[in-house]
């Protein structure tokens, strides 16, 4: 049963925030990096950009439509994201992967990644339905980083 | 188009309706459910249950091809749904009523077995913009398959057919008109027996999508003059994985086999096959025999409270819905056709409907949120999707108080 803490935790102030207003949003230039990812269960779509120099994110942005979940997590995503390594950048996703859909109990290792602010995300966990809309940026992100060329979706 | 009216007894069948459905009797996230998705998919009633278990427990076997009293027994439930559905919706011949696996693999069938023969490089078919994805895209394969053209008559902002475009579009070169009875998405209950009308006249054959009207309206296929029906056994209150295709039957005797199989033939050897008489030509295989006797049921149980009754009960329903939704701040309701079902798709300010849908459901109501397998309709409202809340015959004012609380608290937590 879902307890009325339970949606304050999903709609966190946090959250809210970042939905309302997403950090990076829109086009940085000299995209170096870029992908799709589409939510088919609900038709969300959000563009990622990423300018690398190197093996480290110099910059990110995102463009696109979608729930507070999906807009507030790649606002969250991009402003993490930058000035890591690519390494870095994918051990979080890892990590934030990890936290939604690994129980307590299962040992979700993310005390090896300081999450941050992306721990905001957390209460997502309690409503299996929108993980998708949770982890879309981030498997985005995952998309860019290896180049590849189809959008990515969260079926 | 007349007002249907309820027989004076109605009243009560309709209230007291809602005990038949035991999945509408629980607690979702400690709440009482109130199900609001019956256009998705409709809870079906105990006698859909036990009608389904009957079958299992007692009477199971394959259909048409046993001397043995399991054997006749499942052929007798199984042809005795059938008729049933002829009835329901007056087709003039049990041969006309196709079982299938639902209202996509009907279109599919038409598609394939009607069109791509006949479809030519210059050839149109005719759809409109309201369309469910299933009534689009089998179109889509056809004329990629048959260098045919998919044309498509626009919508007003009231999400109604542009009739005036519909008839200017009718022209010589279209060889079927598709058209959707209701729109999922928005409820509008297009004009289909004018436009079929029209299309007669030009003597172009006319498929009409019934899924969504059916659970709505009484259905006379007959009155309305199409040449194919297609719809589903789920959205009116029977099990999924079945449906039904009426076709007239001088336009299904003129066609091929969708699918070869088992039970589609007469005589098979390896120079020839003979083909089945309608409807078993288009039935290859085993069919699922205990979702044709649970939508058997389903009949039955509509029969009984009377289609007009039911459409009664949902307009006033529909009605209170609307007027109760219009009066709340910041909503804006898609799809205001002056002629509905009763479905109503809106906007809650600028909080996606997904977040709507979550909100809801911890409150214990279920509603459809998303694109509804019409993206080309959220392409013209230029949005993404809608929250959508569909009534069903068991639906009650009360449902549609707790869905205002219920937004109202979802404007609470995004203010």
């Amino acid at each position: 049963m879902h307890s009325t803490d339970e949606l304050r935790d999903l709609y966190r102030e946090l959250i809210l925030d970042h939905a309302k207003s997403p950090r990076h949003f829109g086009k940085i230039d000299n995209v170096t990096h870029s992908a799709e990812g589409i939510n088919p269960l609900c038709g969300d779509k959000l563009k990622l950009y990423l300018r690398l120099d190197d093996d480290r994110i110099e910059d990110a942005s995102f463009e696109g439509s979608g729930c507070a979940i999906s807009i507030a997590s790649a606002s969250l995503m991009t402003d993490t994201v930058i000035g890591k390594r690519v390494s870095e950048a994918l051990r979080f996703f890892d990590a934030v992967r990890r936290q939604l859909t690994l129980n307590h109990t299962a040992g979700a290792r993310t005390d090896e990644v300081d999450l941050g602010k992306i721990h905001a995300l957390e209460g997502v966990r309690e409503f299996p339905a929108r993980v998708k809309c949770a982890t879309l940026a981030w498997h985005a992100l995952g998309s860019a980083l290896q180049r590849k060329s189809t959008p990515v979706s969260t079926e | 188009m007349t007002q249907p009216q309820k027989t004076p007894d109605a009243s009560n069948l309709i209230a007291n309706c809602r005990a038949d459905f035991p999945a509408l009797d629980q607690e979702i996230n400690g709440y009482p459910l109130v199900y609001l998705d019956s256009a998705a998919s409709a809870q079906p009633p105990r006698s859909v249950i036990d009608a389904i278990a009957h079958y299992q427990a007692h009477d199971h076997a394959n259909v048409h091809r046993g001397v043995h009293t399991l054997s006749h027994r499942a052929t007798e439930a199984y042809e005795g749904a059938r008729d049933r559905l002829r009835a329901f919706i007056n087709a003039a011949n049990r041969s006309e009523v196709v079982l299938t696996s639902g209202t996509t693999e009907s279109i599919n069938l038409v598609a394939q077995s009607y069109c791509r023969p006949r479809l030519g490089p210059n050839d149109q078919i005719l759809i409109t913009h309201l369309e469910h994805h299933s009534n689009i895209v089998p179109w889509q394969l056809v004329c990629e398959q048959t260098g045919g053209e998919l044309v498509v008559a626009p919508i007003d902002e009231r999400g109604q057919v542009d009739l005036g475009e519909f008839d200017r579009l009718l022209g010589e070169r279209v060889r079927l008109v598709a058209i959707s009875h209701v729109s999922n998405a928005l409820g509008t209950i297009n004009p289909v027996k004018d436009m079929i009308a029209t299309a007669k006249v030009r003597g172009v054959p006319v498929l009409v999508d019934g899924a969504q009207a059916i659970p709505h309206l009484a259905i006379d296929v007959q009155d309305l003059g199409c040449d194919f029906y297609a719809f589903s056994g789920h959205k009116m209150f029977g099990p999924t994985g079945v449906g039904v295709l009426y076709g007239r039957e001088s336009l299904l005797e003129a066609m091929p086999p969708y699918q070869g199989g088992g039970d589609m033939i007469l005589e098979v050897s390896f120079a020839g096959t003979t083909y089945n008489d309608l409807p078993y030509k288009f039935e290859a295989g085993t069919p699922n025999i205990s979702g044709v006797v649970g939508l058997g049921a389903a009949v039955d149980y509509l029969e009984a409270i009377g289609m007009d009754n039911v459409a009664a009960h949902e307009q006033e329903l529909l009605e209170y819905m609307v007027g109760r939704l219009e009066a709340l701040d910041g909503i804006r309701l898609i799809g205001t056709a002056s002629c509905k079902a009763s479905v109503q798709s809106f906007m809650l300010g600028d909080i996606h409907p997904h977040d709507v849908g979550t909100i809801l459901d911890h409150q214990g109501i279920a509603i459809r949120t998303g694109h509804h397998c019409a993206m080309p309709v959220m392409d013209f409202y230029a949005i993404s999707g809608t929250a959508r809340a569909s009534l069903a015959l068991y639906n009650n004012a009360h449902d549609v108080d707790r869905l205002v609380e219920a937004l109202n608290k979802a404007k609470q937590i995004f203010t």
